[in-house]
């Protein structure tokens, strides 16, 4: 999932200070589970924004809604009406969902209610953790299925550096050397050639350094003779 | 990009002086400099001539603990001025694969003749943590584009190069970092990509270099490679105890006891940097030393001369 972290209130108010109408908007996605933008934090936003607004003799009229999917343009109707007469959207989706509804609302000001962190899971509740740095050229299959790209904190494609100590990095103490994991991985599956193999340079065309990225596929567009529906 | 295996035995190539003291056969000395926080270049050009005639290539770090200095291959270019055989320290940190194949030029144009390739220390320990680190490219991949680009006279892109940067190419190894048969395979892969030499960590824990001397042995880098002992002689017990703590060293606790102990510290300093130059150089399969005398240069002749490694050997 896409991991975010609320933004704190008093962070927020300062955007829409001097606003009447403001619309919290969540998402049941990823935000949902990692428990920064469902319909329980919209609901906490929104009464913290209105605490907030109050304590400061001030009267903000706030609607909440939670879609099923921020990132997805048809879930994104329950919003129109609501932001046809707001001042300001504040997303708890993330940077994407924030994103969508600005597109489909472009006069409105969207404002993210959340910092969008990276792709990860749930370790134990209340401990998300980055998995997935969406290189856009996955190589897990080399470096039994544990990512250098986001677990190695300098990102390094072949072995570990000369900092990483007791299977720790150097980075941080509180965290596992990724290419000693890896090798302990490998090890164990009897695959360890795969560590004499260099692996070439990163082709960050495909990543976020790349202008914006896209993936086209045809197979999956509706007939393109069938006019949608006006 | 294609990556061939390195030969140890190849003629010297490319008018480095450390190549040519590697090549024939000596115990080689190189010495660090450590560039100031500053537009010092006075700094650079005093610790060149104190070292020059003490050691064979004198190591400018780029940028060291991830701390702002002034940068590598100006403070090369300053050994060149004081007579000194500069080996340029590279990074990946923050410099991409575009910023590093212009600088190698730059370097080789002024006539810089050895070069060493790094990751280099995280951003988070230096001066600007929240800076980006860049590791476009990882320490074993520069390796192989500055092989590529004086052999093959590519740039990684494929482009040719019309004038080859020639220069003598080395790579560091920990050995103190984690599995000792992690460390030799990393090791493999350094010379593999095209490593001619590599310069440890400091050596404190001569028996654990000494097992992972015997795992390189057994893998037989050290004959397609030259491997150089990182000596660094320890001025105070407070030094030696603030090395203990970063990371990939290994300091034994009765050596810092020792030196708590010692009267004349610096004296005490100087005779354990001896007895590990001694102890490392009878290790088969070590070709010389690479001392890091941090903020402590002037100590390195001496060291040198006792160790009865002066005059150094002046190969044509």
């Amino acid at each position: 999932m896409i991991l975010a972290r609320p933004k704190t209130v008093s962070s927020i108010l300062p955007l829409v200070w001097g606003m009447k109408s403001l619309v919290v908007a969540g998402c049941q996605e990823c935000v949902t589970v990692c428990q920064a933008g469902g319909r329980k934090e919209v609901s906490c936003v929104a009464q913290l924004l209105e605490i907030a607004g109050k304590k400061r003799g001030f009267l903000f009229t706030i609607a909440q809604v939670t879609v099923f999917r921020q990132c997805d343009n048809e879930y994104l109707a329950p919003l129109d009406a609501l932001l046809k007469k707001a001042d300001a959207c504040i997303s708890l989706g993330c940077g994407v969902g924030v994103q969508f509804i600005a597109e489909r609302h472009p006069a409105v000001m969207v404002i993210p209610g959340v910092d969008t962190v990276g792709g990860g899971g749930t370790v134990i509740p209340g401990v998300w953790e980055e998995r997935c740095a969406m290189c856009g050229e996955c190589i897990l299959a080399e470096t039994a299925a544990i990512c250098p790209m986001t677990r190695c904190a300098k990102g390094l494609l072949n072995g570990p550096c000369g900092g990483s100590v007791d299977g720790r990095c150097e980075a941080g103490p509180d965290l596992p050397c990724a290419w000693e994991m890896i090798y302990q991985r490998l090890r164990k599956q009897g695959r360890l050639e795969s560590l004499t193999r260099i692996r070439p340079p990163k082709n960050w065309a495909h990543s976020g350094s790349g202008a914006m990225r896209k993936v086209i596929r045809e197979e999956v567009m509706p007939c393109l003779s069938v006019q949608p529906l006006k | 990009m294609s990556i061939g295996p390195a030969a140890k035995v190849i003629e010297a190539r490319t008018g480095s002086r450390l190549e040519k003291v590697l090549r024939a056969g000596h115990f080689a000395v190189t010495a660090e400099i450590g560039p100031p926080k500053g537009a010092d270049g006075r700094r650079i050009q005093d610790l060149a001539f104190l070292l020059r005639d003490c050691s064979d290539a004198q190591n400018l770090t780029d940028n060291q603990t991830a701390v702002v200095r002034l940068c590598s291959l100006a403070a090369a270019v300053h050994v060149l001025h004081s007579g000194g055989e500069p080996v340029l320290q590279m990074t990946t940190r923050d410099r991409n694969r575009i910023a590093l194949q212009s600088d190698l030029l730059g370097a080789a144009s002024l006539g810089v003749r050895n070069v060493l390739c790094l990751s280099g220390d995280h951003q988070r320990f230096g001066n600007h943590p929240e800076a980006k680190g860049v590791f476009d490219l990882d320490s074993v991949q520069l390796t192989a584009t500055v092989r590529r680009m004086r052999e093959e006279r590519l740039f990684m892109c494929g482009e040719e190069i019309k004038v080859p940067p020639r220069v003598f190419v080395g790579a560091v190894e920990n050995p103190f970092a984690g599995p000792v048969e992690l460390r030799v395979l990393r090791l493999g892969k350094k010379v593999m990509a095209g490593a001619e030499f590599i310069q440890t960590q400091v050596v404190y824990d001569v028996e654990g270099f000494a097992r992972w001397m015997a795992a390189v042995r057994a893998a037989g880098w050290h004959k397609k490679t030259f491997i150089l002992a990182g000596v660094t002689p320890p001025r105070s017990a407070g030094a030696l105890r603030y090395m203990s703590r970063i990371p990939g060293m290994r300091v034994p606790e009765e050596l810092i006891r020792r030196m708590e102990k010692a009267s004349n510290k610096p004296r005490e300093g100087q005779r354990i940097a001896l007895e590990i130059i001694d102890q490392v150089r009878a290790i088969a399969g070590v070709s010389g030393i690479h001392i890091m005398a941090i903020n402590w240069e002037e100590a390195v002749p001496e060291i040198v001369s006792m160790a009865g490694l002066y005059p150094r050997p002046r190969p044509n």
